[in-house]
């Protein structure tokens, strides 16, 4: 135990002296978030929308210029079908369309209750949200305002929020799932694959091999640093998404991080793979970028959905570990379910980390080639 | 300390080491004096068991070196060719690295590396990378000695070293030595050849042969003159030329030769003014281990 101590403190030793892994070990991550953060724009003016107005009463006039008349939105259509609904959208110039029903203005008087259709393009699920949530604002406002209109004193605007292109949103705050998921293989997998090629390149291995050190304690060594720092870097993603992004977790902290540990052992079992296949650290680096990097995001569907994946694609990204983890990020992240939801993707993690732990401890060489 | 016979390596078809057998003793300074490519490290890897070989067996220790590697791991000191420590950790860190990997402090065994860390404890707080060469290969031995093995084996360690850090180090070893370590090493320098007890001397994966550096350099049956002349170029063509000459090394100043036959100094020298050549000087010498060396390693040379 003394032994594998000292070894793990070494590693440290070597993390902490070498800038570049510092920086891909929190520089990354955290200028991920801000990216994210910043390209996502959270502030709406003058988006452009159109109106279908079927009633065209006193009252659907007086809402429409008010939603005019706030700085977040310019009319730029009036619309006179349903049918025009879709060309509006692919012009470009507009982000939703607000249908009065027919009789609008008569209904909310005698009944007090009228419909009120917000359609919003949903390929730009964050603009949709934002445009969507001004909208209704804007209307209960003007509601409070004007509850005299109606006699019994109560009266009830239902907006009914609908999103062209991707109907459930499905995109939204993915990136979080897709940042951790990414990240996690790229720390763990490429760092590890490369402290272990170091060695042999060094010459250390070497050293290493002549002394009474296991492969078990070699590995085990390489790889708890990195299990306790790509932990950290979870929680650093997880705070900054909720810092800047108001995220919080929906789901149980404990099974996030269970999973999250599984991941990591998963992606760390990958790097010693790797380092086991390489040669030099170019090579590991290679591999590690080219065979794990590019497939995570394209094929994880972190970027492009997998149900729109050709079929082959889609049987690909089945060996890709990443792709079950964003399942299961999402799941306990943003839709906040519990593990009877990802006991599946749970269980497809897990024996692939039996199969690369066993893998890399028999294909550890004690010897030279 | 270590039984060797007709030990057999080859990596793809080409024989690293062909049929070695050696006796090393106890508390000796044996060293494998031989050309780069001669075998050497594959020999150090087969004993610090980091290698297999193809055929023949060896103990180390009474162990076998591929059966209880593991036993042997314990109680080898192993320095490889190249440095091979780590260069982003300081001194002071590489040193208890390696003292806590083989179980044991740098306290306990401070007595057996004292003169050596001596000299580079200034600097313990400096990263090894940063150590100049001297100083690396003492900082390496230190750390191939902190677990107090019984052996070290040492692949080349004065090779870029400068002259005094090469005396420094031979010193060290032989202080070493009085400690009942045994001393593996192996050198491409013939003039370090001295310094060992004992000496192998291998020639492309076969061990020409094995014996005090006196012994070895007595096995030179001939004489050996020396040849100096201005024009070194010039004089080694002319002696090339003459058909009495048996063998003609350039030797830094001079051109070691050697007669087939009879020792002709004489005509020599006039077969030399003859050609243009009439500042010649012809010493006759005592050789040393490198005569020896190129002498043996004519027949499969030349």
């Amino acid at each position: 135990m003394k032994i594998f101590i000292g070894f793990v403190k070494k590693e440290f030793l070597h993390i902490f002296r070498d800038v570049r892994t510092l920086i891909i070990l929190f520089g990354i991550p955290a200028s991920q978030i801000f990216i994210f953060g910043y390209a996502v724009s959270t502030d709406i003016q003058n988006a452009g929308i159109a109106v279908l107005d079927l009633s065209n009463d006193e009252i659907t006039t007086e809402i429409t210029s008010r939603i005019e008349s706030s700085d977040f939105f310019v009319l730029k259509e009036r619309l006179q079908s349903e049918k025009e609904i879709d060309e509006a959208f692919k012009k470009g110039v507009i982000r939703q369309v607000i249908i009065f029903e027919n009789g609008f203005g008569e209904r909310l008087q005698k009944e007090g209750v009228a419909d009120l259709l917000i359609i919003a393009d949903g390929s730009e699920p964050n603009v949709a949200n934002l445009v969507t949530g001004y909208t209704k604002s804007i209307i209960s406002t003007w509601v409070s305002e004007n509850s005299n209109i109606q006699n019994s004193g109560i009266m009830s605007i239902e907006p009914e929020v609908k999103m062209y292109y991707n109907p459930n949103l499905e995109s939204q705050f993915m990136f979080v799932p897709g940042t951790i998921t990414i990240i996690l293989v790229l720390v763990c997998a490429l760092m590890t694959s490369i402290t272990i090629t170091r060695e042999k390149e060094n010459g250390t291995m070497e050293v290493l091999l002549v002394s009474p050190l296991r492969p078990i304690h070699i590995i085990l060594g390489k790889v708890a640093p990195y299990l306790l720092l790509s932990l950290l870097v979870m929680l650093v993603i997880l705070f900054l998404s909720w810092i800047v992004f108001h995220l919080p977790v929906q789901g149980s902290m404990v099974l996030l991080l269970l999973e999250t540990i599984l991941y990591i052992v998963l992606a760390l079992s990958l790097g010693i793979m790797i380092s086991t296949l390489s040669k030099t650290t170019q090579q590991a680096m290679f591999i590690s970028l080219l065979g794990l990097m590019m497939p995570t995001i394209l094929l994880s569907g972190f970027i492009f959905p997998i149900e729109y994946m050709p079929e082959v694609y889609n049987y690909l990204s089945m060996i890709i570990p990443p792709r079950w983890f964003i399942v299961i990020l999402k799941n306990i992240l943003i839709k906040g379910t519990g593990l009877a939801f990802i006991w599946k993707e749970t269980l497809i993690l897990f024996g692939m980390t039996i199969f690369l732990i066993a893998f890399s401890v028999k294909n550890f060489k004690v010897r030279q080639q | 300390m270590i039984k060797a016979r007709n030990i057999s390596k080859s990596y793809n078809g080409v024989t690293a080491l062909d049929s070695i057998s050696f006796d090393i003793n106890r508390a000796e300074l044996f060293g494998f004096i031989g050309p780069d490519g001669a075998g050497k490290t594959s020999l150090f890897r087969i004993i610090t068991t980091l290698l297999i070989p193809d055929s023949g067996d060896m103990q180390v220790m009474e162990y076998d070196t591929v059966k209880d590697y593991r036993e042997l791991r314990k109680r080898i000191g192993y320095m490889p060719g190249r440095f091979s420590l780590y260069a982003d950790l300081t001194v002071e860190e590489n040193l208890n690295f390696y003292a806590t990997i083989f179980g044991t402090t740098v306290k306990e065994n401070y007595h057996l590396i004292r003169d050596i860390y001596s000299h580079i404890e200034p600097f313990k707080k400096r990263q090894a990378g940063k150590l100049s060469g001297g100083m690396k290969q003492k900082l390496a031995l230190s750390c191939a000695l902190i677990h107090a093995p019984k052996l070290i084996v040492l692949d080349e360690p004065t090779t870029g070293v400068d002259a005094v850090s090469r005396t420094e180090f031979w010193e060290m070893l032989k202080k070493l030595q009085k400690e009942d370590i045994t001393i593996v090493v192996s050198t491409p320098y013939m003039d370090e050849a001295d310094r060992c007890d004992r000496i192998a001397l291998l020639q492309s994966g076969k061990i020409m042969k094995t014996d005090t550096p006196g012994a070895i350099t007595k096995s030179f049956d001939r004489n050996l003159f020396a040849v100096t002349a201005k024009n070194r170029f010039n004089l080694i063509q002319k002696l090339k030329e003459y058909s009495e000459i048996d063998t003609v090394y350039p030797f830094g100043d001079s051109i070691h030769i050697t007669f087939k036959s009879v020792d002709r100094e004489s005509e020599l020298v006039k077969h030399l003014s003859d050609s243009g050549i009439s500042d010649a000087c012809i010493t006759e010498i005592i050789p040393g281990i490198e005569d020896t060396f190129l002498n043996l390693m004519k027949p499969a040379g030349l």
